[in-house]
């Protein structure tokens, strides 16, 4: 419990590095996978902007990547995250990752929920004399945007779990701190100090979120 | 000209699976919409009538003919051109397709926004709208607040915003109850009195037909089989789907199970006389039977009013020695049928 103490200013650090790689990893990632998902779905068959070469191309991409586990894909993307960022590890390496990661597993989220709308609600939109990119943005994700509230919500949590192993990547960040120093130094009062943080980070999260999709629902 | 013209429109989609046949959902469809008229379109699930609304304000592009609207071919025209054209045409659904996500009053705003209506005339249109469907206290309200029937008023709202010439109503009273129906019946009938609107009613209810539509077309697998004004449709239905679907309304001919029930109850000759308006009065018709002494007896049938007309079909069975004369009597005044 001293040693707790003792590594306070390791604590704040360790907090505000998981919480700046979260919210990375949410808006960055969030924004590309709000991309990538739109993009599956209105190029699907009887879509607004259906084509097949683009969404198959699109499905491709997300189902090679997605399945892959995200430590194997971290540290496989350490060459890739090299060339282009100048540096293979640390706090900016592990924050490229999981926007890759997360805006594949966001897409898929994003692609779900926007089938949720009611296609006749699109086809409404069209007949007033709307241009198919103006329904994408006016009708299809407004209409979607209570249950994008939630499905953030879900891949946020995902995320959280994601930055607690990049510490094997030389990132910071609790997991790392609970890992150090808890973990290796068998030390378990670290280590659940470092997890009491992490799930007050997830509650925190879930709740906004719930609290966010109960306003837009009005449920 | 008429306000819509089709000319040989075909839509036919790919085989549903790998090497079957294509969908021919319409096929080779002329039809005239006249301005100011109101049409009904009737047929059973799949017979084509929604994928023909949906040819009239382009959203399904023709496979074969032409399309004509207000004189501009839409079969040539490209997609930014199509979207103003469409802004001329108002659409009502069956599931009424509200955006769940903006109030009654955003669900106006929009058609509004798209046709580009600047924003400070969009409270003077929509509050006058929302009068207009008798929704005036509702303006705020979220589309899931709302009851069936009021949510179809907001949707001939929004489709009414953008001052269209046309609006297209595809099975708009079909997810309704019957008082609701009448009550939407009568607002799309206003809908065209009041504000001129030529409206193309698509329906399998054809008590909504009949009580809406100035003129009828029959369609079954993609094709007209029928059409002309409401009252001969009516009164006079030639083609087997459209007995089917008057008989769903006005009962006044016997089926063949009733048939085999009268006869059971009826050992004399039993005929089937129809009346029109303008023809021959029921007075002459009885009177000739009455001067030959023929007994009759009305063992079913009905008179009924189309578009303020009457018609119907009585079938009587004769008894007497006179009848053979009686019948032939009755054949040079009205049309008589032989209940076989």
């Amino acid at each position: 419990m001293d040693r707790v103490i003792e590594l306070g200013p390791l604590f704040l650090e360790a907090t505000i590095e998981t919480i700046v790689l979260v919210a990375v990893g949410v808006t960055v990632g969030g924004l590309l996978g709000l991309v990538v998902g739109t993009g599956l779905y209105v190029t699907r068959k009887g879509g607004l902007l259906s084509n097949g070469v683009v969404n198959l191309l699109l499905n491709i991409v997300v189902n090679v990547f997605r399945p892959i586990p995200f430590i194997l894909l971290a540290v496989g993307l350490q060459p890739l995250v090299r060339q282009v960022f100048g540096v293979g590890i640390g706090n900016v390496a592990a924050a490229v990752v999981i926007v890759f990661a997360a805006a594949f597993g966001i897409a898929r989220i994003v692609e779900q929920n926007l089938v949720s709308v009611p296609p006749g609600v699109l086809e409404a939109a069209r007949a007033m004399g709307a241009s198919r990119t103006r329904v994408i943005f006016t009708v299809l994700l407004p209409e979607a945007f209570g249950p994008l509230i939630l499905g953030y919500t879900f891949a946020f949590v995902a995320i959280v779990d994601m930055t607690a192993i990049v510490g094997t990547i030389g990132a910071g960040g609790l997991g790392n701190l609970a890992l150090q120093y808890g973990y290796r130094q068998f030390n378990p009062w670290v280590t659940w100090s470092a997890i009491l943080i992490v799930i007050v980070i997830v509650q925190l999260g879930q709740f906004a979120g719930n609290a966010g999709a109960r306003k837009v629902l009005r449920r | 000209m008429a306000l819509i013209e089709l000319r040989d429109v075909a839509k036919t989609y790919p085989p549903r699976r790998r090497g079957g046949d294509p969908v021919r959902a319409v096929d080779g469809v002329t039809l005239d919409v006249n301005e100011g008229e109101i049409l009904g379109v009737v047929g059973y699930s799949g017979a084509g009538k929604s994928t023909l609304a949906r040819l009239i304000n382009a959203l399904e592009p023709v496979t074969r003919g032409t399309v004509t609207v207000a004189g501009q071919e839409l079969t040539r025209m490209s997609e930014g051109e199509l979207q103003k054209v469409r802004r001329g045409i108002g659409m009502i659904f069956q599931q009424f397709n509200l955006f769940h996500s903006r109030t009654v009053w955003g669900n106006i705003a929009y058609p509004l926004k798209v046709a580009g209506v600047p924003t400070s005339q969009h409270q003077a249109r929509i509050s006058e709208l929302l009068h207009f469907v008798g929704l005036a206290d509702k303006a705020h309200s979220y589309p899931e607040q709302l009851s069936g029937g009021q949510k179809q008023r907001v949707g001939i709202a929004r489709a009414l915003a953008a001052s269209p010439k046309i609006l297209l109503a595809d099975e708009a009273t079909s997810a309704l109850d019957p008082e609701t129906t009448q009550d939407v019946v009568d607002l799309l009938r206003r809908v065209n009195r009041e504000l001129g609107v030529t409206i193309v009613v698509i329906t399998h209810e054809m008590e909504v037909v009949k009580n809406l539509a100035h003129r009828v077309v029959v369609m079954e697998n993609g094709t007209v089989v029928e059409s002309g004004s409401t009252f001969d449709v009516f009164a006079d239905p030639s083609h087997q789907v459209t007995q089917r679907f008057v008989r769903t309304v006005v009962d006044d001919v016997p089926s063949q199970a009733v048939v085999e029930e009268l006869r059971r109850r009826h050992p004399g000759r039993l005929v089937t006389v129809a009346f029109r308006e303008g023809s021959v009065s029921q007075t002459e018709v009885f009177g000739e039977l009455i001067s030959r002494g023929v007994g009759f007896q009305l063992v079913y049938g009905g008179i009924e009013e189309v578009q303020g007309r009457t018609f119907g079909n009585l079938t009587i069975e004769l008894t007497g020695d006179r009848v053979d004369e009686a019948v032939r009597a009755l054949s040079e005044l009205v049309a008589v049928r032989e209940v076989s």
